[in-house]
């Protein structure tokens, strides 16, 4: 099968699939008086594994390691929670884990998409 | 709108961003847009954090938080700059352990500010303790791996220690048992940091007995666990985000996982709990190469390439160690200036991580059109006049084909038993992984060259220029 023909498709699938899943969010939300309800929150999770699962079926082996560091950073999107921990956060053992955290997965974020870009320069840099 | 709805839509954004960031990486072509994509999804989902309402409450916070992105952010560039390519796989292992230690961090701080339902299982608290633990075997494990990588004296060899498997069920169902207790009993905030403690042990366990070519398998499973730990604290914070940039993450390194594990032919469960090693059955080092193994010298091997036309190269773990990466870039252009056609053939578990060999490579400036997959160059093999392994063993193993008992059995391999020569440099006899002799070794069409990488390929272009 032709791959360029299938991404595309894929592609507006998976977001379709996010789009929804955020409408479903965000309804819930509206009802409920804490966050995103645990069912919502649920059914994001199924959703996105499959997005996940559909855009990376096929990758050249080349592209292996930048693929394992770029999603690498990805996952340091805990950031977020680390942001809200520290900056929000009440009490010094409190505040002293959420600067910690927030150090962490900065070195996880800032690494992780600087070390992708030098890799992948080198791979474009021949062309 | 108001501020929740434009949060709201702006981690959405992000996580659009992600997901075709995340495709673009799957692309050569698209490849340095895809991650700059996911640079700028995260960069949008921190603006939106900031301006999240409980933080403009306690303006205070705000230096806590810059604080924290400078030393961090710091810390990761210069790590990340400074890094050589050849020490990528422990650089990738250290920021994933970071990653699952801020998951740990993050859940701690939201269950001890958190006023737990009580009466009832409050799903927070569950998530929270996963995870707590999911990001503290992340971080162990990931440490451990990266000394291992690092090479550190203390870790060369698995620390051995009896029971490993009952210890590490026992520590599991631990684990487990805290989660349940602690699900119960939201109030005791001891029980999750108890329960980090086992995780963190378990990490290590897990990981310890782990090592060489097993190593792309276990830094793409803690790729896997990081994001699955995100993605637990994204059901803690109630973020959608996070849950899915979490998910993304954990279903990408779960493929990667995948992928080496069918490279190398075993299951999952048996790279990361089966012992590999010799059998019984195995035949001796003195049975498969007394008296048969030929070596040469650089000049005697130089006399191979008169009126070859074709050589393969297949780099191997050796390659990386030895930094030879730019001498075999020299070798290929030498060969190439008197007209020889000139390939490299990748085992996917070459090296110490998932694309390891064509990191490398392409740092030296060889076309990544000239590195073949097993499917495309083990046909072209029976054309090739030469074929040069570089620090490379089991992926070379005949035995994987012929023998059904050995350890490796049914693993593919690069076939260059087929080649016309084959040119195996290697610094001694020492088996690989697996820990079995190589039949390739005492081929009739084998010749060693006894040396390290480098200085092997050095003295084989000195060689052919004279």
């Amino acid at each position: 099968m032709d791959a360029g023909m299938i991404l595309p498709v894929l592609a507006t699938k998976t977001v379709d699939l996010v789009i929804m899943a955020d409408i479903i969010a965000e309804e819930a939300t509206a009802e409920s008086a804490r966050g995103l309800p645990l069912m919502a929150a649920i059914t994001i999770f199924v959703l996105a594994m499959f997005v996940g699962f559909e855009i990376i079926t096929k990758i050249p082996p080349t592209l292996h390691t930048p693929l394992m560091s770029g999603s690498n950073a990805i996952s340091g999107i805990t950031l977020v929670g680390a942001i809200i921990a520290a900056g929000a956060g009440q009490g010094t053992l409190v505040q002293i884990l959420g600067v910690l955290a927030v150090i962490l997965a900065m070195i996880n974020v800032v690494g992780g998409f600087l070390v992708t870009h030098r890799m992948l320069g080198m791979f474009r840099r021949k062309r | 709108m108001d501020r929740e709805s434009i949060i709201t839509l702006a981690y959405l954004v992000a996580s659009v961003c992600f997901i075709f960031g995340l495709k673009g990486l799957t692309h050569p072509r698209t490849a340095v847009a895809g991650n700059l994509l996911g640079a700028i999804g995260m960069a949008v989902a921190i603006l939106a954090t900031l301006a999240q309402p409980q933080l403009v409450e306690h303006p205070q916070g705000y230096a806590l938080v810059a604080g924290g992105f400078l030393v961090g952010g710091v810390a990761g560039a210069i790590s990340a700059l400074r890094v050589p390519m050849t020490a990528m796989p422990q650089m990738v292992a250290l920021f994933n352990g970071f990653g699952g230690a801020a998951s740990t961090l993050v859940a701690g701080v939201e269950l001890v500010q958190h006023q737990p339902i009580v009466g009832q299982i409050d799903p927070l608290v569950l998530s929270g303790y996963l995870a707590g633990i999911i990001g503290a075997v992340t971080f162990w494990g990931s440490l451990l791996a990266f000394a291992k990588l690092e090479e550190y004296k203390a870790f060369r060899k698995p620390i051995a220690y009896p029971f490993q498997q009952p210890i590490n069920a026992v520590l599991g169902a631990a684990a487990l048992l805290l989660t349940i207790w602690g699900v119960m009993e939201p109030a005791r905030l001891g029980v999750f940091w108890l329960a980090v403690v086992v995780a963190s042990i378990l990490g290590f366990t897990l990981v310890n007995p782990i090592g060489g070519a097993d190593m792309p398998v276990v830094i793409a499973l803690l790729n896997s666990y990081s994001g699955l730990a995100a993605c637990a604290t994204g059901f803690v914070l109630e973020n959608a985000v996070l849950i899915i940039a979490g998910s993304l993450v954990g279903a990408s390194g779960f493929i990667l996982t995948a992928i080496m594990c069918k490279a190398m032919n075993r299951s999952l469960w048996h790279v990361l709990f089966g012992v590999l090693g010799p059998t019984e059955e195995t035949p001796t080092e003195e049975q498969v190469y007394g008296g048969k193994v030929k070596s040469a010298t650089a000049e005697e091997l130089a006399l191979l390439f008169d009126g070859a036309r074709r050589v393969v190269i297949v780099p191997g773990y050796g390659m990386a160690v030895s930094q030879a990466q730019h001498a075999v870039r020299d070798l290929m252009s030498l060969l190439e200036s008197r007209g020889i056609t000139v390939e490299f053939a990748i085992h996917p578990v070459a090296g110490r991580m998932p694309g390891h060999m064509n990191v490398l490579l392409a740092e030296a400036e060889v076309p990544y059109e000239k590195l073949k997959e097993l499917e495309e160059i083990n046909p072209t093999m029976v054309e090739t006049d030469v074929a040069i392994v570089i620090g490379a063993n089991d992926v070379v193993n005949p035995l994987a084909k012929t023998d059904p008992k050995s350890p490796i059995a049914g693993m593919p391999i690069v076939e260059v038993d087929k080649a016309k020569t084959v040119i195996v440099v290697k610094r001694s006899l020492s088996p690989g992984f697996a820990g079995i002799p190589n039949p390739l070794f005492a081929a009739p069409n084998c010749l060693m060259f006894f040396a390290d990488g480098k200085k092997a390929i050095l003295d084989l272009i000195a060689a052919l220029k004279e």
